[in-house]
């Protein structure tokens, strides 16, 4: 009987999606964790900085302090934006992985508006949505060569993720200022742009946040309750069925990389405005919130909450890293978890052969049976 | 003759690009795409730059560069396999096990600098290769070695042959009694060797320490003259020619008065602007290996 229990817990494991990742992520904090102690450090200040940035507490004695959680959930906010950004393409059966590129250009339109434009009421509106339509075309471009010429998107997103870095310095040395200074800053963003805070005033914690919600719920309705989300999935599961049942699939897959590159851009947007700059920037690389959307994403089964989860546990150790630097701990040991998330995330399709044998074993025994 | 003069210049920065691109190039026509090889490059910088400061501080310099180029090939060709388990045997999607060996990178190189040397790059070694008499880096000469043995080896050696048919069709290659699973973890190695090679190159030719940004885009660069030079030693070369020399022309560029004018991003994008267009212009046919990136099932077929 207990045997049983066992082995129907096995099979739920192997099926549950949600399942798999939260093992995924306990699997990754464990490595970290060893891979602390191999280093001779007390990996109990690993925990200690992640605690606090989730409740704002450090250990018994420590003081509250809430900035600490207003600026996990502010780092959430294009982390979260960006894994909707890779989730949506996946979901249509596309690796985008230039969710990086369409941040940055949305991020260059809404700096344009922000620096060049003087301040007038709802700039910041304005921002946000130049960011969303800037974001859009950079993925839209893919999602047509891809629908029209068949041009690989994993190909075409990298480049376009350069060649968005690059042309980001371009326009940016030609904005006021831009040039004159060389200390990588353009002239100030209008105090009319930026995002206000709200809540937790000493941290960085905007209003973003609510669009933020608005975009995941906004993927939630699109995917789940919509013609349009249905022509998506059924690209995804199959593009040449879905193009026999009278769904065409060019333009979902065009229309589904300009979505994506949409909630990306708005991540741009949100960056730039949400309080950690004062002064528009030119970037020297890339700020990887779009690579960590790859794992967000990955993490979160491309679900909608799935990926607020992620997106929030992986604000959660961008914050913690300044706080266990302190603790003699080096911050790069989030960047090793997150790689090794993802590489377990990859690995996982090895569950598949473990169900596939499975499988096997069982036909096995019941033609033995009879 | 300014222009004669910067050919070792720009030969620097295409050589790391080159040395890559080869590897990526016998990876992919195995049949296992490989976006990793920028995380692949840092790690073998990396490695090859705290050995060669290690070396040099304990006073046997002579042998130094050589032994700190070989371990950074060691380590990364270990990491590559990270790639092979999962692409091959696991049956992965290779994009996701690329960009996950490229995030893991970027933490573990700093992380083994904080380590080894408590700051968040490696310390400076005083003296890194040195130029020939015609101003050549040596890693001048190991580029053009790399291509010459990988064509003769892909071209003229049975087991050349084997790794392309495993990339263009496997189940035909398994049926003819090739080892499949053995030649692609073996091309996927000879891929992270390559890489780690290169990011060794280029932290003893073009700086004095490893910085979390130093590989900065090399990896894709090279990503890009895979796909450009379609698949052959000789269109890579090309290509990892053009790129190298685009971005040599961002640094040179202050050196020419008719480029001045231009921002030196322009040189920068080129590469990637190009391979882009050329994606495009050439997207009726097919260049790439016909089974690149889908795992091989032996039992399904």
């Amino acid at each position: 009987m207990k045997n049983k229990e066992k082995q129907s817990f096995l099979d739920w494991f192997l099926s549950s999606q949600g399942a798999t990742s939260v093992a995924v992520v306990i699997l990754g904090f464990i490595i970290g964790t060893i891979l602390v102690l191999l280093v001779g450090r007390n990996p109990a200040g690993l925990f200690k900085a992640i605690g606090q940035s989730i409740i704002g507490k450090a250990g018994k004695n420590g003081a509250w302090n809430f900035r600490n959680v207003g600026e996990t959930l502010a780092y959430s906010i294009p982390y979260i934006l960006c894994g909707l950004s890779m989730g949506f393409a996946a979901r249509v059966g596309l690796f985008n992985i230039g969710a990086e590129g369409q941040y940055i250009v949305g991020m260059l339109a809404a700096q344009a508006v922000a620096v060049c434009i003087p301040s007038f009421p709802f700039q910041w509106l304005i921002c946000l949505l130049v960011a969303i339509v800037a974001g859009a075309i950079w993925g839209g471009i893919v999602g047509f060569l891809k629908a029209k010429y068949k041009v690989s998107e994993v190909v075409a997103t990298i480049m376009l993720n350069y060649i968005a870095l690059y042309l980001f310095r371009i326009i940016a040395f030609k904005m006021p200022a831009g040039l004159t200074n060389r200390t990588y800053q353009t002239a100030p963003l209008q105090s009319g742009a930026l995002l206000s805070k709200f809540l937790i005033k000493t941290s960085n914690l905007n209003i973003g946040f609510f669009f933020m919600i608005a975009a995941c719920l906004i993927y939630w309705f699109i995917m789940e309750k919509t013609k349009m989300g249905f022509a998506f999935r059924a690209t995804g599961y199959n593009k040449d069925a879905a193009r026999c049942s009278g769904i065409n699939a060019d333009s979902a897959i065009a229309s589904s990389m300009a979505i994506s590159g949409a909630f990306a851009g708005l991540a741009g947007a949100c960056v730039l405005l949400g309080g950690a700059y004062t002064t528009g920037r030119i970037i020297q690389g890339m700020d990887n919130y779009g690579f960590m959307g790859i794992a967000v994403a990955l993490v979160g089964n491309s679900r909608a909450l799935g990926i607020f989860l992620a997106g929030l546990l992986f604000g959660v150790l961008k914050q913690s890293q300044s706080i266990m630097q302190g603790m003699n701990i080096p911050k790069e040991i989030t960047f090793i978890i997150q790689g090794l998330i993802v590489i377990f995330i990859a690995l996982r399709s090895g569950l598949e052969l473990v169900k596939a044998y499975r499988s096997r074993v069982l036909v096995r025994k019941e033609a033995q049976k009879v | 003759m300014m222009i004669f003069q910067s050919i070792p210049t720009i030969m620097m920065i295409v050589a790391p690009i080159l040395i890559t691109a080869i590897g990526g190039m016998i990876c992919e026509k195995s049949g296992v795409v490989n976006i990793a090889l920028e995380g692949l490059m840092s790690i073998g910088a990396c490695t090859a730059a705290s050995v060669h400061f290690l070396m040099e501080a304990a006073g046997c310099g002579r042998y130094s560069l050589a032994v700190a180029l070989l371990a950074g090939m060691v380590v990364s060709g270990l990491f590559s396999l990270i790639h092979g388990v999962a692409a091959i045997d696991l049956k992965a999607e290779q994009t996701i096990s690329g960009t996950g060996i490229n995030l893991l990178a970027d933490g573990i190189t700093v992380f083994a600098c904080q380590i080894l040397f408590s700051q968040d790059r490696s310390k400076e070694f005083r003296v890194g290769m040195l130029t020939d008499k015609l101003g050549f880096y040596p890693t001048f000469y190991i580029a053009i070695a790399v291509v010459a043995i990988s064509w003769f080896m892909l071209y003229k050696t049975p087991f050349g042959m084997h790794l392309r048919a495993c990339g263009e069709h496997p189940a035909a290659a398994d049926s003819a009694g090739i080892n499949v699973r053995r030649i692609r973890y073996t091309g996927v190695f000879i891929s992270g060797i390559l890489g780690g090679l290169a990011g060794g190159c280029v932290v003893l030719t073009q700086t004095i320490q490893f910085t979390s940004n130093l590989i900065n885009g090399r990896g894709f660069i090279a990503l890009a003259a895979v796909a450009f030079g379609r698949w052959t030693p000789w269109g890579v070369t090309g290509a990892a020619l053009l790129f190298g020399g685009a971005q040599a022309l961002a640094v040179l560029s202050t050196n020419f008065t008719a480029l001045k004018a231009l921002p030196s991003e322009v040189f920068n994008i080129l590469p990637y602007l190009v391979t882009l267009l050329a994606l495009v212009i050439f997207s009726g046919r097919d260049y790439a290996p016909q089974s690149c990136g889908k795992p091989y099932n032996k039992s399904s077929s």
